[in-house]
């Protein structure tokens, strides 16, 4: 008897009880006529407990078996306490963990957007501050592609402005020789175009495959790191006035701009081909990667000259219109290329900042 | 495969005078190759241009070699390819005997295009006389054209 005191005692201590866990073994009371089976406090379970041991101390030997049963009922009730002490210090010690976890990720995150943020400054984003391409990833920037992002923003700018004076000009009815000269301007213009992406493409060709250096809506329309000659000749086509002497000419290069931009693109397919093959190589082989990624290298490597070619072909066309049209067709030529590009960018713009539908 | 009728074929445009023309028609096309007694690869060269109107010397792996060749063929015109990875003799040789023809600014030595027997030259050249509206006169004068 007294040791079961004692340990009532020690179960009174205790702060933490579950009340609800108690249910079980208050149902048995019921039997026994005690007055209350609803989860009670400690103080009261500890009372009736209590009281049920003074009670039994005065009782004849033959409610020791009672005795013994609720001896068992406290000894439950003791182990259910101790489960209960340690799964609290458990959870309190996981919380702890995952907070220092939060803490942590808090100041990297930190520290990446400020990084991000330097990059940003220094690679200087072109193309819209809105509409300004996937983020992270001026990230993988190298220093030419920074340069030619930084030349072709100043490019644009010069674009604008030249479309402006040829618009000016033409609608002043400017006599021929003022035209030819903006002419001469916009051609070399484009030539300048040529020759930064041809930097670029040795400073990482996969980027201007990408057109990253684009709005959105012109790298929809990409084909090989830049404009769909065929396509630049039939938006040209109906602004230009020609005459019947002209028209087999125009026509002819047509004909032959698609049939150069088809061989191309069937060169390309066969490139990519070749580098899934080279990629796709011994999978599931549970070797390294390493000796075939050689083989997957060499297979991109004539990536540079599809796009050399292609913007060669580029220049052709523009060069071949130069030389076809007159002063004047050209001009309005120009003017018409110019002012497509930039409803291009605007639309890319206002795809961008336009009012989203709620999630 | 279109045979070349005209006679002065081998009149290359490159500049190597070494390479002497009367040899493409000494050799008789049944010769089996281990008897031929030249085995100078620009003599080979000039042999095989002379053979067709139109000819493309390429490597089988070569996609730009694969974009030439589909050039052609979407302008109905039929072409006699050499893949010079597949000739174990002659092949490397030849390869380097283009690049020479082509000069120092081609990075590759494939693919070369000869037409009636002279000289185009790369892929460069190729798009920019199609674009420029040369290149279908060039083959119809070759007899690979006719429109």
């Amino acid at each position: 008897m007294n040791s079961s005191h004692t340990q009532y005692i020690s179960a009174r201590d205790m702060g933490v009880y579950e009340p609800i866990n108690q249910l079980s073994m208050f149902a048995d009371f019921d039997e026994n006529g005690w007055p209350d089976t609803s989860p009670s406090l400690l103080v009261e379970v500890d009372t009736k407990l209590d009281n049920q041991s003074e009670d039994t101390s005065h009782e004849t030997a033959g409610d020791s078996i009672k005795y013994e049963e609720t001896n068992k009922r406290v000894d439950k009730v003791l182990r259910r306490l101790a489960q209960n002490r340690e799964a609290a210090r458990k959870s309190r010690l996981r919380k702890k963990a995952y907070v220092q976890q939060l803490e942590s990720s808090r100041l990297k995150l930190m520290q990446l957007e400020q990084e991000l943020d330097r990059s940003r400054h220094q690679g200087t984003y072109i193309g819209g501050a809105i509409d300004s391409g996937p983020p992270g990833c001026s990230a993988t920037m190298n220093s030419g592609i920074a340069s030619f992002v930084l030349e072709y923003g100043n490019w644009v700018e010069k674009q604008d402005r030249q479309i402006c004076e040829l618009r000016n000009a033409i609608n002043a009815d400017l006599p021929d020789e003022k035209l030819r000269v903006l002419v001469n301007d916009g051609m070399a213009h484009y030539s300048d175009l040529f020759r930064m992406k041809a930097k670029a493409a040795k400073a990482d060709v996969f980027y201007l495959m990408s057109g990253m250096w684009k709005t959105s809506a012109e790298r929809f329309l990409l084909w090989i790191g830049g404009f769909r000659p065929s396509e630049l000749l039939k938006v040209l086509l109906p602004h230009l006035d020609l005459l019947e002497q002209q028209c087999s000419d125009v026509y002819n290069l047509i004909q032959s701009c698609q049939q150069a931009e088809d061989a191309i693109s069937q060169g390309m397919d066969k490139l990519q081909q070749s580098l899934v093959d080279a990629v796709a190589a011994g999978l599931l082989g549970g070797g390294s990667y390493i000796p075939q990624v050689a083989n997957a290298v060499e297979k991109l490597k004539p990536l540079v000259s599809f796009i050399d070619q292609a913007d060669h072909i580029r220049k052709e066309i523009l060069q071949q219109m130069y030389r076809t049209l007159t002063t004047r067709q050209a001009a309005r030529g120009l003017l018409a290329l110019g002012e497509y590009f930039q409803r291009l960018r605007s639309l890319s713009s206002l795809w961008a900042t336009r009012p989203r539908e709620p999630a | 495969m279109m045979y070349y009728r005209a006679p002065v074929a081998a009149a290359s445009a490159n500049s190597d005078s070494s390479c002497s023309i009367t040899w493409g028609w000494h050799y008789d096309t049944h010769v089996p190759t281990s008897r031929q007694i030249s085995s100078e690869p620009l003599e080979r060269i000039v042999k095989l241009v002379s053979r067709s109107a139109v000819v493309i010397f390429s490597r089988s792996s070569c996609c730009m070699c694969h974009a030439v060749k589909r050039l052609f063929c979407g302008m109905g015109v039929n072409a006699t390819v050499y893949e010079l990875d597949q000739d174990p003799f002659l092949g490397k040789e030849i390869e380097r005997a283009l690049l020479n023809l082509l000069g120092d600014y081609s990075k590759t030595s494939v693919p070369v295009v000869f037409i009636g027997g002279k000289l185009v030259g790369a892929m460069d050249r190729v798009m920019g006389s199609h674009i420029n509206g040369t290149l279908v006169p060039l083959l119809k004068e070759a007899g690979a054209l006719w429109l």
